[in-house]
């Protein structure tokens, strides 16, 4: 077998290996999802996702392709190959168990059953803890299919953009090494709805091939070409 | 922790300081010669995995920058310290600290042996003990520097907010242990292309 496709409804969290050169498709399943995303080198997780490099070495502060997504050695530990979307937050964290109560009030198993309401801490938590790892090994995640808007004053003011992404909107990432990659559907902690309606997405793994010489993330810019290189090198 | 808590240490360019700030100490980092990137990490000095959150503080305040009145979050929201007075102005959350590796991959092969903050940064943990590893060495602050995010979303590393004298001043909301690497970074303007001394002191109200 060398795809499948799950689906993952919103306010829930699931994680999975990615080989290297699989290809990964977020497809959202309804309007204003969001996809809290962390990730981890296979081999060593103290190797992870880290936004800061990623945002700086490409002078972006948002997600969108052909970035790579750079671990804190400097490997490229997945390429966003193409998205429906240009933006993808990944400054703006993710929802913890006490945000949640605040706004939509007390829920549990015993009075919810499995629709209570689970903060994306909540869910990352219980994933990584499966993989040996925990609170300490949390990093800044990605939002996918979130936008947080600077507003380019003095404060570097930020503001939810209402609607940025509807049923449908896709993004695709394709692993440069093995990674284990741990994600949440709950809602962006700065959505606005006033009621718990979170959307799930489709996971869709597929085999693709290793980037060519043209591949669009190689030839973007300098800093991404060198962040592929060194992750090529591991498997030299 | 000691009531007559009295800190004053001058930290070189391209070295580092590790150490515990008591809850209510009024802490002032001064930029002693210009801009000069002060890369800085806090700890609940009683649990170091309760540590400062670059994406939690940024959320909870509307903004990217740090400023007087920001208060430094944790990764569980709990408050770190305020900023009380800030003569710079602005504060970097979002350029993370420089290493031998990011520098490869944004310089080039020949910048592989340089200094940088985060050899700092581990060295000066694991100095420290008490299990403090890589992991726990999350997206730092950069006092003093300066990185604008544009509307576009975009976003650079630039001179020339800082000037020599100028000063943060925090307050401890909690038992911190605080982590500094005075950044050696020569191949962009986050240090004027020259790496000076800066000045940690710490009083009691
Ligand atoms: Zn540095």
């Amino acid at each position: 077998m060398t795809g499948y496709s799950i689906e993952v409804p919103g306010g829930a969290a699931e994680s999975l290996r990615l080989r290297r050169h699989r290809t990964l498709t977020l497809r959202t399943l309804g309007p204003d999802a969001n996809v809290a995303m962390l990730i981890y080198a296979l081999d060593d997780p103290a190797e992870r996702l880290n936004v800061p490099d990623t945002l700086k070495a490409q002078m972006s502060a948002h997600i969108k392709p052909p970035m790579t997504l750079m671990s804190d050695m400097g490997r490229a530990l997945a390429s966003v190959t193409a998205s429906s979307l240009d933006w993808h937050d990944a400054i703006t964290g993710h929802s913890l168990p006490a945000a949640v109560e605040r706004r939509f009030g007390p829920s549990s198993y015993a009075a919810d059953r499995n629709d209570w309401r689970r903060s994306a801490r909540f869910g990352l938590l219980t994933e990584l803890w499966k993989h040996g790892l925990g609170a300490r090994d949390l990093h800044a995640n990605i939002n996918f299919f979130t936008k947080i808007a600077p507003a380019g004053d003095e404060r570097g003011t930020l503001a939810f953009v209402p609607g940025h992404a509807s049923e449908g909107d896709y993004v695709t990432l394709r692993a440069e090494i093995d990674l284990l990659i741990v994600l949440s559907t709950a809602p962006h902690p700065l959505e606005p709805a006033e009621a718990w309606t979170p959307a799930g997405v489709r996971l869709e793994i597929a085999e693709g091939p290793a980037p060519a010489a043209d591949d669009p993330s190689r030839n973007w810019r300098a800093e991404t070409a060198r962040s592929l290189e060194l992750a090529e090198r591991s498997y030299a | 922790m000691s009531d007559e808590f009295v800190l004053d240490d001058i930290v070189e360019a391209g070295d580092g300081w590790i150490g515990e700030i008591p809850a209510g100490t009024l802490l002032r980092i001064t930029d002693l010669h210009g801009n000069q990137a002060v890369d800085t990490l806090f700890y609940d000095a009683l649990d170091y995995a309760n540590r400062y959150s670059a994406m939690d503080t940024i959320r909870e305040q509307g903004a990217v920058y740090l400023t007087t009145g920001s208060v430094l979050m944790t990764v569980n929201c709990d408050p770190l310290a305020t900023i009380v007075a800030d003569t710079c102005g602005r504060h970097d959350t979002l350029g993370g600290a420089c290493s031998q590796e990011s520098n490869v991959v944004r310089y080039g092969r020949h910048t592989r042996h340089q200094h940088s903050c985060r050899t700092t940064f581990v060295r000066k943990a694991k100095e420290w003990g008490r299990g403090l590893e890589k992991r726990d060495i999350a997206h730092n602050i950069n006092f003093f520097m300066n990185v604008p995010v544009t509307e576009d979303g975009g976003l650079t590393f630039e001179d020339g907010v800082s000037a020599p004298g100028k000063y943060v001043e925090l307050r401890a909301e909690r038992d911190l242990l605080m982590l500094v690497s005075n950044c050696p970074q020569l191949n962009n303007p986050c240090n004027g292309y020259d790496p000076t001394a800066i000045r940690i002191t710490g009083r009691r109200p």
